[in-house]
């Protein structure tokens, strides 16, 4: 993950030092995706290595602060200006290989398999759905809490696109079964 | 699960429902047992043919169950004549359906009073209930409109209005979002979801996981069979700390 664009982008809006970082960060993506300090100041030296942020010295409480540079501004604009790029191929997905070979192996309940994913995802979803209607992400009034609210609903579909997928090779299975064209019992 | 039975609502026991026989005989339910207590809301998720619509019908006395048993707030509806099940379904249970239902030559107000009035309440009376039912709902101002003057969002409101007026306690939803957009459906379910809170025991209907995650308890389907529940319980993203 971009660990380090991001930690530029919020450098942008204005000077900051380590944990004020760290704690905009996860304000804006609800500690989904924890940072320890350690790897906020490694990224930021490795920014500065770079020219794109530099210290510009104490804050009047012996914390360090960063700014970003004309290079580093530069970064955040390609960053915004351009997509994420998709892997090809695209990351190991653990669950479409264990079906892939679930479906090959005679001896393999399959639909069990389907089930029980299906219950550990609508459990995840249960609990992003539970967190999305309490708390700061269900009225969302700074810019952060909607932030956070939209990083939520990003977790929901991807776990939505998750069951689909498992329903739809269920339905794909029995049809398959019905037919007899099957491995499948 | 004793304390769950005590106070359940709804309790289903062993229910089988069997269509027609011989050759032709079709399980649609076989042996489901399952109980949704006050404040609770659970979920009803399986493909086509699972038997979840048939599962709501007889958990509301629309239908009748060829096996086992179902408790309305503790009353057995097999022990009911067909006048004394219509009088629980018009106090205790409110339906919600995804084509809402509403009558088009009666304005929202007194599309909400119908069932209260058919009970016998006087109409001053059922016509205060609809008023507050629909000011619950944040449609108060739409009362003297018809339904086709109303979006499909504004219309689910009124039916939900129709499905909780007089307190009704039992809430039963066929499919409520399958005819809205995404942020409208998520509107009704949040809805849906306080008039549980609010302390009404609530069955869902529903195909869209998105949707189910709303509920306190996800249960599976399968040819009439409940394969799996999913609760809403600890899982390893209950650490995050979206809330201040």
């Amino acid at each position: 993950m971009s660990v380090k664009q991001a930690l530029l982008a919020l450098l942008e809006q204005g000077p900051k030092y380590g944990y004020q970082l760290r704690t905009e960060f996860e304000e804006r993506t609800g500690s989904t995706w924890p940072l320890n300090i350690g790897q906020v100041y490694t990224t930021l030296s490795r920014l500065e290595r770079d020219g794109l942020v530099v210290a510009g010295g104490d804050d009047g409480e012996g914390h360090v602060v960063y700014r970003t540079t004309e290079a580093g501004r530069a970064e955040v604009d390609a960053w915004f200006g351009s997509p994420v790029p998709r892997d090809q191929p695209p990351p190991r997905d653990e669950l479409a290989i264990k079906l892939a070979i679930a479906i090959s192996s005679p001896d393999v309940d399959v639909e069990y398999v389907i089930q029980q994913q299906r219950t550990a995802t609508m459990r995840a979803l249960q609990e992003h759905t539970r967190l999305k209607r309490s708390g700061r992400a269900a009225r969302p009034e700074a810019p952060e809490d909607l932030a956070w609210s939209l990083v939520l609903d990003a977790l929901v579909f991807e776990a939505e696109a998750e069951i689909r997928w498992l329903d739809h090779c269920e339905a794909r299975l029995a049809r398959l079964a019905t037919t007899g064209g099957g491995t499948h019992s | 699960m004793t304390a769950r039975q005590q106070h359940a609502l709804l309790a289903l026991t062993h229910v089988s429902r069997v269509h027609g026989t011989g050759a032709t005989e079709v399980r649609a339910l076989r042996d489901v047992s399952f109980e949704v207590a006050p404040g609770e809301l659970v979920a009803l998720m399986g493909p086509s043919g699972s038997g979840k619509s048939t599962l709501l019908h007889v958990a509301g006395g629309l239908d009748q169950p060829t096996g086992g048993s179902v408790a309305v707030d503790g009353t057995d509806l097999s022990s009911l004549g067909q006048a004394e099940r219509a009088r629980l379904r018009r106090t205790t249970i409110g339906y919600v359906f995804q084509d809402f239902n509403l009558i088009p030559a009666l304005t929202a107000e007194e599309n909400v009073a119908l069932p209260g009035e058919l009970h016998g309440l006087r109409s001053g009376e059922a016509r205060e209930a609809a008023r507050a039912a629909l000011a619950e709902l944040g449609v108060a101002d739409l009362a003297d409109r018809f339904p086709d003057d109303l979006s499909g969002g504004q219309q689910q409101r009124v039916a939900i209005a129709r499905a909780v007026a007089g307190e009704r306690r039992l809430i039963l939803a066929d499919e409520p979002t399958g005819a809205l957009d995404t942020s409208t459906g998520e509107q009704i379910l949040r809805l849906l979801r306080e008039r549980c809170d609010a302390g009404a025991a609530g069955v869902l209907v529903t195909h869209e996981a998105r949707h189910a995650a709303w509920a306190d308890r996800v249960v599976f389907l399968r040819d009439g069979v409940v394969v799996d529940e999913a609760d809403a319980g600890l899982t390893g993203l209950a650490g995050m700390t979206g809330a201040r």
